[in-house]
């Protein structure tokens, strides 16, 4: 398959009025991998997905799924592809076994090999005993099995999947990576969006979006070790917490200063001798009293020194 | 993979017919719309009128003029006299809806009369509602019992106050299918894809292997065969209930039926291409409602429309049908001899079939 990759785009812009909702973005995913889009709400992952699947056309830019140029073929690539919205789309008024029919007839699958695809599918996902129900009355987790069995009725080659698991709880959500890894073992490849970071960690590569513009990429073990900062850890007294954050932000070397439970995660630039003291330091002059520890960067961290807003004189 | 196969348009007609089934409401309206509308303009316009109101002039106030309002009441038709004093009052009356019918008696009643000097006197009628413009016909031909010389045989002069039009139940019910069915399969076709825009199906879909064309028919099949339920539904009311005699040939009425379902229910998968959400699909069906069941004939008489009017009615689906149903259920036609009403509804089938599929993309831009 075209050298191994599954996805190329160059320049991919998409602009919605004067809002860009995309920014240049440069990706080469390499097939047979899990690829993560991690960044937060609004960030341009939907908006990412949707035109390389050839829902949306780009303002500027090019892209290349599965070697089809999707300007000049979507139709092409919608052949190939599975795609899971991110909000359910499948007709809340049919039952489950309706709702895979329907999209197996959809994707031209012959009478029987539709049904044995169907049976396939519904004890794959653990939907057999539900064939009956309505879908608007599943579950947030059933309902996520039915959407990624209709979407991969087909076996496409390639999966796009729109935060898949935003709406179910984290039992299901193991659940459901367990599928993707199945999947990635018999040779899809998998692009999916979220904003959890433990599922992030999971993917092979992830790029990290933000404001549209792709801010970070790379493993989740390479992301971790190119963190440009030592990671103090701070714990104090619940009461001083805000302060301490607004005392560490004002300083010159800290790129940002991130909540993690009771806990503050102080990221200081790595160039900075003596991390924990100059922390120390810092909240020493205002006054404030913490336990520092200086600890290995999470994921949490990498992405909110990516996503951090960029302070005016701050070294970068 | 084809660009049009028969296996998806059935699974999105099958598809629709279970939506169909599921959903109530709409399932209420197939049957419950053209029954409710066919009896509401049915008994509207059955002629069988008693018991109206009537506001009464009677300037003369002689013997002859007394007698006559005497003769109106005997009819049963007017119940109730209301006495006013001049012909404006009566006007005022009618306009407030008080009274139905006005009578009005001129001071010179007797001397009219005895020279033969037609109109003797007036009856003014509110014919703003059908059933009373028929009565009031009725009316019209009464003649005075006790001047047996007289040469007419009617006294009054028939005037009527708002639309001039006489409509009879005959006339009314077979174009009432097509005045239905543009309602009907417009607000369905109209709402079909939009419904799934809203609900974010669609998004899905345009990602699948589905090309505009098979998604349009697949969208329509399903009303074809409501069309007919409905026609059908109609007719059978029709017959039994006001008498509509069927005198041309079934099939002729089903084959024009058929072409002139599935051309409105084009228009309606127009309005869904445009429309951004249900409401403003719903507005403009309405849009096109109106004017087909203002222009088309079946409120006014054609014939009596400026040129330009009767231009731009001639596109409309309603004006051909109503002319093809008049035609094959009342005056016995062959659809042979109708061709230049079926190619007008052919055209505007295949316009409108392209503009939709045209219209429609697979893109969410
Ligand atoms: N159809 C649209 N019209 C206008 N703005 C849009 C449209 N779709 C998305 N946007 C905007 O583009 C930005 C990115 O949206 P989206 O791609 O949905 O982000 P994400 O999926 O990361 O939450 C947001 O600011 C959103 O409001
Ligand atoms: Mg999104």
């Amino acid at each position: 398959m075209n050298d191994g990759v599954a996805v190329h785009t160059h320049a991919l812009t998409r602009r919605f009025g004067n809002l860009t909702a995309v920014d240049e973005l440069n990706l080469n995913i390499p097939a047979g991998c899990i690829y993560g889009f991690l960044g937060p709400n609004g960030s341009g992952k939907s908006t990412t997905i949707r035109m390389l699947c050839g829902l949306l056309t780009p303002t500027e830019g090019d892209a290349t799924v599965l070697g089809i140029d999707v300007l000049a073929d979507p139709e092409s690539v919608k052949r190939k592809i599975g795609y899971m919205t991110q909000k359910f789309s499948l007709y809340t008024d049919l039952s489950v076994a309706a709702n895979l029919k329907f999209m197996a007839q959809i994707h031209g699958l012959g009478k029987t090999a539709a049904r044995t695809r169907i049976d396939q599918q519904m004890e794959r996902f653990s939907l057999a005993e539900r064939q009956g129900q309505l879908a608007g009355t599943l579950s947030g987790g059933q309902k996520q099995r039915l959407a990624l069995a209709a979407a991969t009725l087909h076996e496409p080659e390639l999966l796009f999947l729109d935060e898949p698991t935003s709406a179910v709880d984290p039992e299901s959500r193991r659940e459901f990576w367990e599928f993707l890894f199945e999947m990635v073992d018999h040779g899809t490849t998998i692009l999916v969006s979220t904003h959890f970071m433990d599922e992030a960690e999971r993917c092979h590569a992830l790029a990290i979006l933000d404001k549209g513009a792709l801010v970070a990429e790379g493993s989740p073990p390479q992301l971790l070790q190119d963190i440009p900062a030592t990671v103090i850890e701070i714990e104090a007294d619940a009461s001083i917490t805000r302060a301490a954050r607004k005392a560490l932000l004002e300083a010159t070397d800290i790129f940002d200063v991130a909540h993690l439970g009771t806990k503050l995660h102080a990221l200081v630039d790595q160039n900075r001798a003596q991390p924990l003291d100059y922390v120390g330091n810092i909240l020493g002059s205002a006054g404030l009293q913490g336990q520092l520890r200086k600890i290995d960067p999470n994921l949490e961290d990498v992405f909110v020194m990516a996503t951090r807003d960029i302070r005016p004189g701050l070294a970068t | 993979m084809s660009w049009f196969s028969w296996q998806r348009v059935a699974a999105i007609a099958r598809k629709e017919f279970s939506h169909l089934r599921r959903d109530r409401l709409t399932g209420g309206m197939i049957a419950g719309i053209p029954i409710v509308l066919t009896l509401l303009f049915g008994f509207a316009i059955n002629t069988d009128v008693r018991g109206l109101s009537a506001a009464v002039v009677d300037e003369a106030n002689t013997a002859a003029s007394r007698a006559l309002i005497a003769d109106a009441r005997a009819t049963q038709v007017i119940d109730n006299l209301v006495p006013a004093n001049s012909p404006w009052e009566i006007e005022q009356l009618i306009r407030s809806g008080d009274v139905s019918l006005g009578i009005y008696i001129p001071a010179d009643f007797d001397e009219r009369i005895a020279r033969g000097r037609a109109p003797y006197a007036q009856l003014l009628v509110d014919d703003s509602d059908p059933q009373i413009l028929g009565t009031a016909r009725g009316l019209s031909g009464l003649t005075l019992t006790p001047i047996s010389q007289m040469r007419d045989s009617g006294i009054f002069e028939f005037r009527a106050l708002y639309n001039p039009e006489r409509r009879t139940a005959v006339f009314i019910v077979p174009g009432l299918t097509g005045v239905i069915l543009s309602l009907t399969m417009v607000l369905f076709t109209a709402t079909a894809i939009v419904r799934e825009r809203e609900r974010g199906n669609l998004e899905l879909l345009i990602t699948t292997p589905v090309t505009s064309l098979e998604l349009m028919t697949g969208k329509i099949i399903p009303y074809v065969l409501i069309g007919f339920v409905q026609i059908s539904l109609i007719l059978i009311l029709g017959t039994l209930i006001f008498n509509l005699p069927i005198r041309g040939s079934l099939t002729d009425f089903y084959i024009a039926s058929g072409l002139y379902i599935v051309s409105i229910l084009t228009l309606g998968l127009w309005i869904s291409t445009v429309a951004q959400n249900q409401f403003q699909a719903m507005q403009l069906t309405f849009m096109t409602f109106l004017p087909q069941m203002l222009l088309s004939g079946f409120m006014f008489p054609f014939e009596g429309m400026p040129r330009t009017v009767q231009w731009f009615a001639e596109i409309l689906p309603l004006t051909h049908f109503l002319r093809m149903v008049r035609g094959i259920v009342l005056k016995q036609a062959e659809l042979s001899s109708l061709t230049s009403e079926l190619w007008p509804l052919a055209i505007f089938f295949v316009v409108m079939m392209t503009l939709a599929t045209w219209r429609f993309r697979k893109s969410l831009d």
